[in-house]
């Protein structure tokens, strides 16, 4: 097999993880980067020649940031190619089927239990989201496939529908809601509000978990690309395989938006991109994906912070922006199919 | 004639089959064997039942009561995988991924031979390539779906079946949107096959002349029932078909090799 495109999307990633990490308020050169980090590695004494502050500033602030941000894009793409793969569908991304909002809808009844005091921690918060992801992705599944008919049509609007309802209860509970949640609210446009190591470590065995689990299913994807009644007849467990599609891909957005907020469009663009470059066996398309997500939302991410300095934009505007005329693209490519 | 009992086993063996879609009953007491080598046309009119015959060996649905077995194994005691193993469905080139390669549409052939992540070995690739090469297909291999003809499409599709290395095929109306000569090149294949590799051909028909030509025996149902099975003379018959189909019709001696020629003997309108 041939490893370019993984050269490539890794190096890429290299790329924005520097980026990331070099740019904002304060630019760090990527040489002093690489020291600061090269200092930190047991057994290597070196004499820090950069301010004090530039401690604080990458290890406390930049790095925290720039892994949270990589960790969504990663989860967010590879999920949405997954659930693209599972609903035969190029518009499926976890913001359109409604999983983000559904996700979104958990993670905010977590933390108002949390403001209540019945629930401590960060680490019920992606429990949350991702019961509140599954039973999104279910009732959508249920109501676009009740009568075997699989059109984009009844895909997207189940989720659209699905999708407001889940982001109507939470908009209600964030205003009702007092003190810090209130003022969350961009939360849901995906600003990165959270600060600090804590929402990494809690966001990580989840979205590792997720994604890894989602890394094995490249095989039974291609399988179901021909339709469930003939992945049977290949030899596929059809329903053991929608299970654990389902439950990783969730599980990884599910980690993914209850930290970041509802970030649209990482799924639908980045599959698409591979898919168009490298082609449709989802075995390459998962974790070229994976790793284009990443660097994908640290780019976007960037933009947010850089645009408008000081003042940070939330990365979800950036992704819209991009994503909406995308969609319209795909849309508009696949006319005839929908 | 006496036959000598029992010196070809059948490889397929359907006892007794009733199948239901809730209380509607599709398949009524279905018992047939189909012998190595052998080639066996279902007819029928719309709705008799033959689509769920083939989707009832497959798997996708499970009967009442009855059985079926294959080469002494139980069609429905087996897992998916295995049963992939023992039985490939060719189906109509419909709603195919456009975007995938042949090759990599007929290596999914492999599938129950394959691990969880799909890792080929060199005997995956051989039986792929062979079967690739039976139906003419090899040159196409690196063609995507999307860019093929129907009877293109169809071929690959049996080549995926072949990739499956079984001993029963099911072919569910194979020729639905091909031309003649495309018609004819994939039924001598299937025909083909099916002496050279003694396999056990079930075909889903609705062309009674490519019936009469390429099936060793008909299977004739009709609401769910069993109504004929034989020979195409012996089941090809203007009052059998006319009762099966409630249409006038003709039928003839084929004018070069004497098999029965079915034609639609109502009056035209003018």
């Amino acid at each position: 097999m041939n490893n370019r495109p993984y050269w490539i999307t890794f190096l890429l990633l290299l790329a924005a993880l520097v980026l990331s990490a070099a740019n904002g308020a304060v630019f760090i050169s990527p040489a002093t980067l690489l020291q600061m980090l090269a200092s930190k590695l047991p057994g290597v004494s070196m004499h820090p020649d950069w301010p004090k502050a530039f401690e604080v500033i990458l290890f406390q602030i930049r790095l925290p940031h720039t892994a949270l941000v990589a960790l969504t894009g990663a989860a967010l793409a590879a999920s949405g190619g997954a659930y693209q793969g599972l609903f035969r569908n190029p518009l499926a991304d976890p913001y359109l089927i409604g999983v983000a909002a559904g996700a979104g809808l958990g993670a905010v009844l977590a933390m108002v239990l949390r403001e209540q005091g019945r629930l401590t921690g960060l680490y019920g918060v992606p429990l949350a989201a991702f019961i509140g992801a599954v039973l999104t992705v279910g009732v959508v599944y249920l109501l676009a496939y009740r009568h075997n008919t699989e059109t984009t049509t009844t895909l997207i609007l189940a989720g659209v529908a699905v999708s407001s309802f889940a982001t109507a209860l939470t908009s209600y509970l964030m205003l009702r809601s007092q003190g810090e949640l209130r003022r969350s609210m961009a939360w849901l446009f995906g600003g990165a509000t959270l600060n600090g190591w804590e929402p990494v470590v809690a966001a990580t065995p989840y979205i590792l978990l997720g994604s890894g689990i989602l890394l094995t299913t490249g095989h039974a994807l291609n399988v179901l690309q021909f339709g469930e009644e003939q992945a049977g007849q290949l030899g596929l467990s059809v329903r053991k395989a929608k299970s654990l599609i389902i439950f990783s891909a969730s599980l990884a957005t599910a980690a993914a938006v209850a930290f970041t907020g509802i970030i649209g469009f990482i799924g639908l663009i980045i599959p698409h991109v591979v898919r168009i470059l490298w082609g449709p066996d989802y075995r390459r398309l998962l974790p070229l994906s994976l790793l284009g997500g990443a660097s994908a939302l640290l780019l976007a991410d960037l933009l947010a912070r850089l645009l408008l300095a000081p003042q940070e934009l939330p990365v979800g505007i950036i992704t819209s922006l991009a994503g909406a005329p995308f969609f319209l693209w795909i849309l508009w490519r696949n006319r005839k199919k929908i | 004639m006496t036959y000598p009992e029992k010196i070809v086993q059948p490889i397929l063996e359907i006892k007794n089959l009733t199948v239901c879609y809730g209380e509607r009953i599709a398949l009524k007491n279905i018992s047939l064997n189909i012998l190595p080598g052998e080639t066996l046309a279902v007819i029928g009119p719309n709705g008799a039942g033959k689509t769920t015959l083939v989707k009832s060996l497959s798997g996708v649905l499970h009967p009442k009561s009855g059985s079926a077995h294959i080469r002494g194994q139980d069609v429905y005691q087996i897992s998916p995988t295995k049963r992939a193993k023992t039985l490939a469905v060719v189906p109509q080139a419909r709603n195919l991924p456009e975007s995938f390669s042949v090759w990599q549409t007929v290596l999914i052939g492999r599938t129950p031979y394959l691990g969880w992540l799909g890792q080929t070995d060199p005997r995956d690739i051989e039986r792929t390539r062979w079967a690739l090469s039976r139906t003419g297909m090899l040159d196409f291999a690196e063609r995507r779906i999307g860019e093929l003809s129907g009877g293109e499409q169809q071929r690959v599709l049996l080549a995926r079946a072949l990739a499956q290395d079984t001993p029963v095929l099911l072919l569910d109306e194979p020729t639905a949107h091909l031309d003649l000569r495309h018609q004819s090149l994939v039924l001598n294949l299937v025909r083909e096959l099916a002496l050279e590799q003694q396999l056990a051909v079930m075909m889903v028909l609705h062309d009674l002349n490519l019936v009469a030509l390429f099936a060793d025996r008909v299977a004739l149902l009709v609401e769910g029932e069993l109504r004929a099975l034989g020979t195409p003379i012996e089941v090809i018959t203007p009052s059998r078909l006319m009762e099966a189909y409630e249409v006038p019709l003709q039928v003839i001696p084929h004018p070069t090799n004497g098999t029965p020629f079915i034609f639609p003997g109502g009056q035209k309108l003018n």
